[in-house]
């Protein structure tokens, strides 16, 4: 027969296995929903068996649609990159970027005005809060990460992604991850870790998920065809093991039982407090920082077409901030019933840390040199640009605001909150959305539909930004000095109430701010959809015809 | 590609060589300033460590030549307030109640102590101006549930109202509809009459002697005869126009129906005499007290 050249199609370990793996859990998980103890943890295992059934059918379906022969690595001696992947992260990303902007939006708003919550429990500000963290954390700094490190790991290694089902399993995996802590946030199921909210089965789930992001990103650092490892792949391998390592220790939890969503975090008083608090830290540091650092060392010299500054300072910079941030939690907890010494290392760590963040911002920043004129042509440029500056302010006031003497005014003030803010928005943001213009279009290969557009998306955010991180400095330093305001008799001049009363007017500028920062990303969906639709706003210049005389 | 003799043509520094999807790098020095800053962060922490308390050891920690730690500097703190309270706090407690407002100092500082206190126990509830708010009672009005004399408003505080404390004021108005003493049309035409000695308008057709008739038989044990009320049993006055939990019917009508009384908890124990004592030298002060 003729087609007995061809290799006989037959499904892989990777599909036989995962598909057995989903059929289980579609099994355990509509056990778990009919014996749980409450609708919500019932809703949560039906999402589960849903979820499990629609993998096994889509495995299947792929098997039937594919071709006999494995996705070659090389095509005409080029890497065949698999993108696929990337592209759906990144779309995630900006949809999730949206929902968390707008849910953070709407709790500013309650805040200044709370008749908003209705009273409905669902969005009431204790759920809407962590959803709002979590959402642009998570799902959306997770997804851009996730998308940038899929892409830029390929493209440096020169090598396809290693795996086939695996990388789908990351990004899909991930994002379901992401709509079981959503949805829980909402439903009131909680462990009460900040950037830790979801109970015992979301965390084995993106245990899980995380487990097999390492093995990707591992092997194929491993198939790369470059002799060195690029430092933006340093700085991804750091973020990604690290968070494994936070995730499991914070998370050590006993789940009541299979059927209840309910767990106890093993560790007791302050040593929870001081486990969770290095957890959260080091979400900021590893997942906000040295994460998005690996999107900078990319992006920025891809983008300027220069050299990076130096190699020299990201090695040592490199070095000094995986090795002195992990020391630095302890400064959320200052003044608390955690022991003096612990506060110390806290501070004192979070001080040396200073000049290691600033290493970063310098190599970002001195990228640009022999290229600073396309910061007037390039808005995509410019908002990395500004990114690393937002980084540069936001690593010199956290040092300051460990300072036990400053802390002791800024803490549980919206200081903190400004304080975030500006690394959030401005930094961890603005080099997110300068990643996503710059992929979107390489992605999909065709020209952005807008420069004019990400030029407005610039200064609008750019304002937001500005007016919510001096809004919370101003109401936060006031809120401080309020309450640690005493009468010449000796007593407290103002009651908690009255500086709440103070703060309004800052919470109707701050939630300003949000809106302004969330019009902005609206600007950038719309944007990237007509790019992705293969519109063009700007039609290249046509030469004025002349009538002939 | 290593390739290194590679030089940027722009800033005329080396390469590494290295090149990663057309990125390469330049082999440019650490800048000075940020590695000598970098050097004094670190001596810095090393001096911090050397002064405070710093590093855990087996079974203790090292403690710091400056020998500070936060729970002495706590006490010293509180210490240092206590002092600085003392002598007005000892005069305070020496005198009496009614004498308080004939030393201006001392009426100055009970009012200053009054004012704080009141803000963060009372405020919750009262309000930060002691305004009240629908079942919580406006104190800036002349009208007292249980008195308004200096003496008055300092046992309310002390003992609390149906707080559970032995010495609470203590009163329960009956449930008259749901206990079944009145039939619910009773219940409306009392209503109303309790509305006429008001002098807000009643409903159309309401037999007011009928009225006053009910209102004989079972409110006046209580709330007088003429509903002035009973400090004694903490029977709100009905005629002053100032209602606690609403003037309109329906509000009336709820409140025959299942009875109400508000719970305030005893603040002996909880808050020292002296506090207590400013505290009613304040609230004595916010308009309405009583000689």
């Amino acid at each position: 027969m003729a087609q007995a050249t061809v290799a006989p199609k037959s499904m892989t370990f990777g599909e036989g296995g995962t598909a057995i793996a989903f059929t289980v859990l579609a099994l355990l998980s509509i056990v778990v929903a009919a014996k749980a103890y409450t609708p919500e943890y019932g809703f949560h295992a039906y999402l589960f068996a849903a979820g499990s059934v629609a993998a096994v059918f889509a495995l299947f379906n792929r098997y039937f649609d594919r071709p006999a022969a494995p996705a070659p690595l090389v095509i005409d001696g080029k890497p065949n990159y698999n993108m696929g992947p990337v592209k759906f992260a990144t779309v995630m990303a900006v949809f999730w970027g949206i929902a968390g902007f707008t849910v953070g939006l709407y709790a500013a708003l309650e805040l200044a005005f709370p008749v908003l919550n209705f009273d409905l429990p669902w969005i009431s500000f204790g759920r809407i809060r962590p959803l709002h963290t979590s959402a642009v954390i998570f799902a959306f700094g997770g997804n851009v990460l996730i998308a940038t490190s899929f892409y830029v790991v390929q493209r440096t290694c020169r090598a396809r992604m290693v795996g086939d089902i695996a990388p789908w399993f990351v990004v899909l995996g991930y994002n379901f991850f992401i709509v079981i802590a959503g949805t829980g946030y909402l439903l009131g199921i909680t462990q009460a870790k900040e950037y830790a909210e979801p109970e015992w089965y979301a965390d084995l789930w993106l245990t899980v998920v995380w487990v097999v992001y390492l093995l990707v990103f591992l092997g194929t650092l491993m198939r790369r065809t470059e002799p060195h490892i690029y430092v933006a792949n340093w700085f991804y391998l750091a973020f990604i093991l690290t968070i494994a390592v936070l995730h499991l220790g914070n998370n050590a939890a006993i789940p009541v039982s299979l059927f209840s969503s309910k767990s106890y975090i093993v560790w007791a008083g302050v040593q929870d407090a001081m486990v969770q608090w290095w957890y959260g830290h080091n979400a900021v540091g590893f997942f906000l920082t040295a994460g998005f650092l690996a999107i900078m060392y990319y992006f920025i010299p891809k983008r300027a077409e220069r050299p990076v500054y130096s190699y020299r300072l990201s090695i040592i910079h490199f070095w000094a901030l995986i090795f002195l941030y992990i020391w630095a939690g302890p400064h959320h907890l200052h003044y608390t019933a955690l022991p003096d010494w612990a506060q110390t290392l806290g501070m004192t760590f979070s001080i040396m840390l200073w000049m290691p963040s600033w290493g970063g911002m310098i190599n970002g920043m001195m990228t640009l040199s022999g290229a600073w004129d396309k910061l007037r042509t390039d808005p995509v440029l410019r908002m990395m640009v500004v990114s690393v500056a937002f980084y540069g302010m936001a690593t010199f006031e956290g040092p300051l605001m460990s300072v036990k003497a400053v802390n002791s005014l800024s803490h549980y003030t919206d200081w903190t909150i400004g304080h975030v803010h500006s690394g959030a928005l401005g930094w961890v943001g603005y080099v997110s959305f300068g990643a996503i213009y710059c992929l979107v279009p390489w992605l999909w290969n065709r020209p952005l539909y807008s420069v004019k557009l990400v030029n407005w998306h610039f200064w609008i955010s750019t304002i937001g930004i500005v007016l919510y991180i001096t809004a919370m400095w101003v109401s936060g330093i006031l809120q401080g000095l309020m309450w640690r305001a005493y009468t010449a008799l000796g007593f407290l001049e103002y009651s908690f109430i009255e500086t709440v009363e103070a703060m309004h007017p800052f919470y109707v500028i701050r939630a300003l701010g949000g809106a302004l920062f969330l019009a902005g990303a609206l600007l950038m969906a719309w944007n990237l959809w007509q790019t992705v639709n293969a519109r063009q706003a700007e039609p290249a210049a046509t030469p004025a015809l002349v009538p002939a005389e | 590609m290593a390739d290194k003799t590679h030089v940027d043509a722009v800033t005329g520094t080396a390469t590494t060589g290295h090149v990663w999807d057309g990125i390469r790098e330049l082999n440019t020095p650490l800048p000075r300033w940020w590695l000598w800053l970098f050097y004094i962060t670190i001596v810095w922490a090393v001096g911090y460590w050397i002064v405070y308390p710093a590093w855990p050891l087996v079974t203790a920690f090292t403690t710091g030549t400056f020998g500070w730690a936060s729970r002495s500097a706590v006490v010293t703190d509180l210490n240092e307030l206590k002092t600085l309270r003392a002598p007005m706090t000892t005069k305070l407690a020496a005198t009496a109640l009614a004498d308080i407002k004939s030393d201006q100092a001392l009426a100055d500082f009970a009012y200053a102590q009054g004012r704080s206190a009141f803000r963060e126990n009372c405020g919750p509830c009262h309000g930060a101006g002691g305004g009240g708010a629908k079942g919580y009672p406006n104190l800036n009005d002349n009208d007292w549930l249980w008195g308004g004399t200096l003496e008055q408003i300092r046992q309310t505080i002390e003992f609390g109202v149906r707080s559970g404390h032995a010495k609470a004021h203590e009163s329960q108005m009956p449930a008259f509809g749901r206990d079944g003493m009145l039939k619910s049309d009773e219940i409306v035409t009392v209503a109303n009459y309790v509305r006429a000695i008001a002098n807000l308008a009643t409903r159309r057709g309401t037999d007011l002697a009928a009225g006053k008739k009910l209102y004989a038989d079972n409110c006046a044990v209580c709330h007088g005869a003429e509903g002035k009320g009973n400090k004694e049993l903490g029977a709100p006055d009905l005629t002053d126009g100032i209602w606690l939990f609403g003037s309109d019917e329906a509000s009336i009508i709820e409140v025959i129906t299942n009875s109400r009384g508000g719970v305030m908890p005893a603040w002996a124990g909880r808050l020292d005499p002296e506090t207590i004592k400013a505290l009613a030298y304040y609230v004595h002060t916010l308009g309405g007290g009583e000689k």
